[in-house]
């Protein structure tokens, strides 16, 4: 009788072994079917209005075929640069102060205050911009746009140095100190070397996240049809042209917005491997 | 008793340990030195002197405070967040608790080795040795580096094994060899003491053998000393030993110290005997 018993529930425990495992592969497959079916779909109506003139040429007026987004792509990488010029020594100060240096009531509110940043919505950003710097300072430009940037990617960067920085185990950190080494030297040139990859693919995360800011944008850099390299007009960004393009009424148009979108993902996709490629590189080197 | 006369067997028979008269440059005198983390106290009233020339080991069991009493020697507990010291520790007379005391410059003459390897991963098995010199000394030559690398490497016994992959990652030595190019990081500085905060604990026997017979090469150099839970270790390796112990709150004292031999042959605390003969920690 125990026998049949203990039997059955071997039987019992590898069916519901079985059965989790299938649900579980079921819903992953699913979540990431959702990505393809969005990638697909942008690549199905995108890739048709691809061609040179789309990334060499600005928008033409309704009606006139042809044009490209060459301006919005400038203006994305301009701001996004000026952005994470901004942003880094920021995000990664912040980060290095909280984990390396950090002692008490202070380091626990800025911890505090990091983590409230990082959940704001971005509108609200763009609103706070737009109130402190487009109405008092410079007007509709793109060095507010690149203000608005920047203050979505602190947090984000700030957060992921954190987490980063406490995984060095403080064995590296003791045995550099015990070198005779001052604390800001263990830090430069002990801890950030060792963590790079992930520093590097943290501050990826927040520009592929910034890059794909609309909201923000909006208010403050404002979007421009014609070339702009100067930080002080309004500037064009490729969400914001991509926005334009969605909400007109012209089947064209559409088309445009799938393709500025499909370029987007693609600049992103490329810089996120990019890094990852050197940072897998540069790990290889090193052991 | 014959666990003790075991290990007593085990102490290296060679001149008597008294340290020589007169040579007391780098010596450590420990002067009613308590240690706390946070609210928590774990050394009470530490007073001992250490030797040059000698290996001095502490020994004790888990929470007894020896690595917290080797971490004071070089100002490296109150690195740990919350802790601090009381009392003095002098170095060749100077008390290094002193308020015109600067603790890196403190641990560039006292080298430290830690439990577990810790070589730098970003840094080749060439850039570790020379660490300490790159991070905090006056640039030298290449030439010079080179002297130092093959010098510091050859004093713990690994030249041999790695002079041919000195542009390798240091952690792609094993273990041991990680725990002697900790070494010679250490003593590529040339500072005037080493801690060496149960430096074989992570490794295999083998290796043991080699960190231990490296002590014994190093000691003429160096005021060594180690905290270890292996007895046999402290045996072998050291003339002078140090027990400390735990009372019932958790803090650490110094039970007694004095020639290895003694302490392991006729220790004059009861608690000494129970521990060394095993029935106590």
């Amino acid at each position: 009788m125990p026998r049949v018993n203990e039997q059955g529930r071997f039987l019992r425990r590898r069916a519901a072994g079985l059965a989790s495992e299938i649900i579980a592969a079921l819903l992953a497959a699913l979540s990431v079917a959702v990505l393809f079916l969005i990638v697909g779909h942008i690549i199905v109506n995108g890739l048709g209005s691809l061609n040179a003139d789309f990334f060499t040429k600005i928008p033409k007026p309704y009606g006139e075929s042809g044009g490209g987004i060459a301006q919005a792509i400038m203006g994305t990488v301009i701001m996004l640069i000026v952005a994470a010029a901004i942003a880094i020594p920021f995000g990664v100060g912040t980060a290095i102060y909280i984990v390396e240096f950090g002692r008490g009531r202070f380091a626990d509110t800025v911890r505090f205050a990091v983590e409230l940043l990082a959940e704001l919505p971005s509108i609200v950003v763009g609103v706070f911009v737009w109130a402190l710097v487009v109405r008092n300072l410079t007007g509709y430009s793109g060095i507010a746009g690149s203000l608005a940037l920047a203050v979505i990617m602190i947090p984000i960067i700030a957060r992921s140095v954190e987490e980063i920085l406490r995984l060095v185990p403080d064995s590296l950190r003791e045995g550099a100190l015990a070198l005779g080494s001052p604390k800001w030297k263990v830090v430069i040139f002990v801890v950030i070397p060792t963590v790079l990859p992930g520093i590097l693919t943290g501050i990826m995360l927040a520009l592929a996240r910034a890059a794909g800011e609309t909201a923000p944008l909006l208010l403050t850099a404002l979007g421009n049809s014609f070339f702009n390299y100067d930080l002080r007009k309004p500037m064009a960004a490729m969400p914001l042209q991509i926005y334009t393009y969605a909400v007109s009424p012209y089947d064209d148009w559409h088309n445009k917005a799938w393709a500025s979108t499909l370029v987007l993902i693609a600049i992103v996709g490329i810089l996120s491997g990019a890094v990852k490629f050197a940072t897998r590189r540069w790990k290889h080197e090193s052991h | 008793m014959s666990l003790i006369r075991s290990l007593a067997d085990v102490v290296r028979d060679r001149e008597p340990a008294a340290p020589v008269e007169g040579n007391q440059k780098n010596a450590i005198s420990i002067r009613s030195l308590n240690a706390y983390y946070g609210s928590h106290q774990a050394l009470e009233d530490i007073n001992f002197d250490i030797h040059p020339g000698v290996v001095t080991a502490i020994i004790g069991p888990s929470g007894c405070g020896k690595s917290t009493m080797i971490r004071c020697i070089n100002r490296m507990h109150e690195v740990v967040k919350g802790a601090r010291v009381e009392g003095s520790v002098l170095v060749d007379g100077e008390d290094i608790y002193g308020a015109d005391a600067n603790p890196t410059r403190i641990r560039r003459k006292i080298g430290m080795v830690f439990q577990k390897p810790n070589p730098f991963p970003t840094r080749s098995v060439y850039e570790n040795v020379i660490a300490g010199l790159r991070l905090n000394m006056p640039r030298k030559s290449k030439a010079d580096y080179d002297e130092i690398v093959e010098k510091a490497l050859r004093s713990v016994a690994l030249w041999d094994e790695v002079k041919d992959k000195l542009g390798a990652s240091g952690m792609a030595l094993s273990g041991g060899q990680q725990q002697r190019l900790c070494i010679a990081r250490a003593i590529a500085i040339e500072p005037e003491i080493l801690l060496l905060d149960e430096p074989a604990s992570a490794l295999d026997p083998t290796a043991t053998m080699k960190i231990e017979d490296l002590l014994f090469e190093l000691k003429s150099r160096y005021t060594i000393v180690l905290v270890t839970h292996n007895m046999q270790q402290a045996a072998r390796a050291s003339e002078i030993t140090a027990f400390f112990l735990a009372d019932e709150r958790h803090v650490g004292h110094m039970i007694e110290h004095g020639p290895t031999r003694q302490m392991f042959m006729s220790p004059s605390d009861p608690r000494t005997e129970d521990y060394i003969s095993g029935r106590l920690g």
